[in-house]
């Protein structure tokens, strides 16, 4: 149905089927699809979920990967351009905000400018950086960009390119971020409440936050552009050292995206394991989040309680997979070793120590006045907003969003286990804080169905030993511990992988740390910073 | 009970046997100044011990075990440290206002200090507006901190700086009031007047009602007087980095770190010579054998022990509760607790007025 109505309506579009309707559109009706696709009441593509900026060699260009959360079905939205100078595409950021970021982000590694975009300077990179890294024609000689040691200069105006009415002549603009009189603190990049090394600029009226801007890239190490030159099992290393502390389901992802390419069915066996080990991993996530969120608030002694906790859920995860934090256990076909003997009986140690503790959490902290005065009502953000910045995960639930991929797509054995979705809908910072906690013992739940039941079997499938995927593009995403994290992988028959996105869970969060903390006190920016839970080196990449 | 008064006065006519009078005052001054910052460094030296355990006991950790026997030398070892840590020069200050500010914070603490009777014939000075005196150069620490924040000429201790401000300024109201509640009961200012008032029992006891009120106003007033968790804005470390103290290093730093510890001490004294019976022991009418009992035990153990425990609620506060917002802890002081505090005052003038009290 979807296709006939866009094949009526766009006749010149070329659509491709596969597992995914992929749609291909000229740059002049991109806008008009793209809107179209949005506001038709049978399409309703509403969610943006991952935007990919390409060098197909003869052209640039983006692809997005559209979601309606109503209809929950999907398609991919392309477009290109031949022009390799100047490549200029439309803007769709005032139609998914989500894109307001991802197109910077395009612009700043393929220098595709968007025309009418608010904001196109470069998203990771410094401002002086020469070329576009993920052009296949980049100079990666170290000569062009040395290690430059001064520091980059902070600009208070962005540019922004503008469409002029005669004859498609594009003019710049100057945008004014901050004024010159305006009080503007930087939070980060080294700070204790932005968890790792983002820079927000804040401007501050008193205590009162005017306007926040979100200054990323500290650790931008080119995982996307690395994954490049890697053999397909060599890109699994890096996944691991995006979101640390959803390691395991990272790597999930990838492994996933790799065997539907591959068409490689894995064990049931397997299928468990991973189940088991995303969920420590949610678990262990969870506690540091509610632990970390604590100490923004200032009650230290809740900190450590957290920690004294997340350390069992390690000790577990340390004995079957050798690693705490980066578990390099996934691999393309199974995991890399059996689980260890101990594990079951581990795990149902630790199913009947935690929930006395998660009580022992809310009397010491969630029961507490002070941290109920800090948390409600403060950071308000509407399902509406939730789905058109992208923030998916708890933050997203939190707001009355279904987007438990878990739930709408299972992977793994999902499908199998009895859980429920906890969705609460005033979308402020304490429902963020009490949906993780109530995922907590949801976990608990999922992990007490599965430990006893794992079937016996290979814990991996033989692979041959150079992976090349068939030519096509492939997406599969998981519910990482902050929202859902997505794989994109387009091949060309090669061992190595022609271009890999992420999908990070991170970057829309981050993203409405403005829209929330307008309004508030510097001291709400940190809570809300603190409950939508973002892990820098996700966003950064 | 033993007198501290003999020892002064034996060192007294000591002095003066074979000195002038007017240099047997100067070297008394100068003795008495001595052993106050003696007293002060190893008070503080104890407290930052105290600190670090009980917070460790709270947080399931063992705290410091390394330096000396349970890591009891861990806090000498770090006052070695912090005074022989380099003062980082920084560009951009008001320098003279830059070096003061310290000064100013410690100045205030160490006079606050010594108002204090610490036992028995232990008081340096006892004069009619003993605790008046005492509020009125502890505030003067506030400049100091205002003074801090403003020449690092560094936004974040600026804010805390300006947080501090409101924040002291309002709570100064209510300590000022509580106090004025004793001071209504007790009829007087002068401090060892108010403990010997106690003898026959403590005020927390004997003024019931309104008396307990005005000790847990204090209690809270006093937390946020010292700038200690729940109500460490000033200094929020998720928020502001380290507030007004963040440009400070070495012993500029450490100075501030003392004054907050004496200042926790100073608050916790104040409670326990107004409302614990200071250096008295605990007395109840009618048990004379039970009162003698108590009269045993040395007043200065009395009055170190009540200011332990106070020190202890103190820092079960901080390593219990998050932090307040900046609004909230405002509308605390001027919406719940000055108005309870107002009319905390008019009861106690009632129980005063129609003898009500035991």
């Amino acid at each position: 149905m979807i296709l006939e109505n866009i094949k009526n309506k766009f006749p010149e579009a070329s659509i491709e089927e596969g597992a995914l309707l992929t749609i291909t559109v000229e740059t002049g009706r991109y806008r008009e699809l793209a809107l179209y696709l949005k506001n038709d009441g049978g399409l309703a593509f509403d969610f943006l979920i991952c935007m990919t900026g390409m060098d197909w060699g003869d052209s640039l260009g983006v692809i997005s990967l559209l979601q309606s959360t109503r209809h929950e079905h999907k398609l991919f939205l392309k477009t290109f351009t031949t022009n390799r100078e100047n490549p200029e595409l439309p803007t769709v950021s005032d139609i998914w905000e989500t894109a307001n970021l991802n197109e910077r982000e395009v612009y700043d590694f393929l220098g595709i400018r968007f025309i009418n975009h608010p904001d196109m300077r470069r998203l990771f990179l410094r401002n002086d950086w020469v070329g576009y890294p993920l052009r296949k024609d980049y100079d990666a000689n170290p000569e062009v960009n040395p290690v430059r040691l001064y520091s980059e200069e902070t600009f208070d105006v962005t540019p922004s390119f503008e469409a002029t009415s005669h004859g498609g002549e594009v003019s710049e603009k100057e945008n004014v971020l901050f004024e010159e009189d305006e009080y503007v603190v930087n939070i980060g990049p080294q700070h204790p409440a932005t968890h790792g090394v983002l820079r927000f600029r804040v401007s501050l009226e008193g205590e009162i936050v005017k306007k926040v801007d979100v200054n990323c890239g500290y650790i931008h190490r080119g995982i996307e552009k690395m994954c490049e030159s890697l053999t397909y099992p060599q890109t699994l290393a890096l996944t691991d050292r995006l979101d640390y502390l959803a390691a395991h389901q990272n790597r999930h992802a990838l492994c996933m995206c790799i065997e539907e390419a591959l068409g490689l069915e894995v064990p049931e066996r397997v299928k468990y394991i991973r189940t088991i080990m995303d969920e420590l991993n949610r678990l262990s996530s969870h506690l540091l989040f509610w632990s970390t969120l604590c100490m923004d608030m200032g009650a230290l002694t809740a900190f450590f309680y957290g920690f004294r906790d997340r350390e069992k859920v390690l000790d577990i995860m340390e004995e079957t997979t050798g690693g705490r934090l980066i578990q390099n256990y996934n691999v393309i076909g199974g995991v890399m070793a059996d689980i260890h003997p101990n594990l079951i009986h581990r795990v149902k140690e630790f199913l009947k120590y935690l929930p006395p503790m998660i009580k022992e959490y809310h009397e010491v902290f969630t029961g507490n006045v002070i941290a109920q005065q800090r948390l409600k009502g403060v950071g308000i953000l509407t399902r509406e907003n939730a789905i058109a910045y992208g923030a998916s995960g708890p933050t997203g639930r939190a707001a009355g969003w279904s987007c438990d991929v878990r739930k709408h797509t299972p992977y793994g054995v999902y499908d199998k286990v009895d859980f429920k979705e906890i969705i609460h809908t005033e979308g402020d910072s304490f429902s963020r804080y009490i949906v993780r906690v109530e995922e907590i013992m949801e976990s608990l739940h999922i992990l007490e169905q599965l430990v006893d039941n794992i079937p016996e079997g290979d814990y991996a499938v033989k692979t041959k030993p150079l992976i090349k995927l068939p030519e096509g593009h492939y997406f599969k995403s998981v519910e990482a511990s902050r929202g859902e994290f997505g794989v994109y992988i387009e091949s060309r028959g090669d061992k190595f992988p022609y271009r890999v996105k992420f999908r990070s869970p991170c970057l829309p969060l981050v993203s409405i740390v403005d829209q929330l903390a307008r309004g508030n006190k510097i001291a709400d920016l940190i809570a809300i910073g603190g409950t939508l839970d973002y892990v820098v080196p996700d966003l950064d990449r | 009970m033993f007198d501290f008064a003999t020892i002064t006065h034996w060192v007294d006519e000591l002095l003066r046997s074979f000195l002038p009078h007017a240099t047997a005052t100067l070297v008394e001054c100068i003795l008495i100044g001595l052993c106050l910052l003696l007293g002060y460094a190893l008070i503080a030296l104890v407290l930052i011990y105290a600190e670090r355990k009980v917070c460790a006991f709270f947080q399931c950790r063992i705290g410091p075990n390394r330096v000396g026997p349970y890591g009891t030398i861990q806090s000498v070892a770090d006052m070695i440290k912090m005074l022989t840590k380099e003062l980082i020069d920084i560009n951009h200050i008001d320098r003279f206002l830059f070096n003061l500010a310290p000064f100013v914070v410690i100045i205030a603490s160490v006079l606050a200090f010594g108002c204090i009777p610490f036992a028995k014939g232990l008081h340096v000075i006892d004069f009619n507006v003993g605790i008046f005196f005492l509020i009125a150069v502890s505030s003067i620490g506030i400049v100091g901190i205002l003074l801090a924040g403003w020449a690092s000429n560094n936004k974040y201790s600026l804010i805390g700086a300006m947080r501090s401000g409101a924040q002291m300024i309002s709570y100064e109201l209510s300590i000022g009031l509580s106090i004025l509640t004793v001071v209504v009961f007790t009829g007087s200012m002068q401090l060892s007047t108010i403990v010997e008032g106690q003898a026959d029992g403590w005020l927390l006891f004997k003024g019931h009602i309104p008396a307990c009120i005005a000790f847990i106003v204090y209690l809270i007033a006093g937390t946020a007087e010292t700038n200690r968790g729940p109500f460490d804005l000033p200094e929020a470390d998720s928020e502001l980095t380290a507030g007004y103290h963040t440009e400070y290093s070495g012993m500029h730093f450490g100075f501030f770190y003392l004054a907050e510890y004496l200042n926790m001490f100073v608050v916790a004294s104040v409670a326990t010579t107004l409302f614990l019976g200071g250096w008295m022991p605990l007395h109840v009418p009618g048990w004379e054998s039970f009162n003698q009992i108590m009269d045993y035990i040395p007043s200065i153990f009395w009055f170190f022990g009540k200011t332990g425990v106070v020190i202890f609620i103190i820092m079960w506060f901080k390593w219990t509760f998050p932090r307040l917002r900046i609004d909230q802890l405002l509308r605390l002081e001027w919406r719940y607790l000055l108005p309870l505090n107002l009319l905390n005052l008019f009861l106690m003038v009632i129980v005063v007025v129609f003898k009500l009290h035991f």
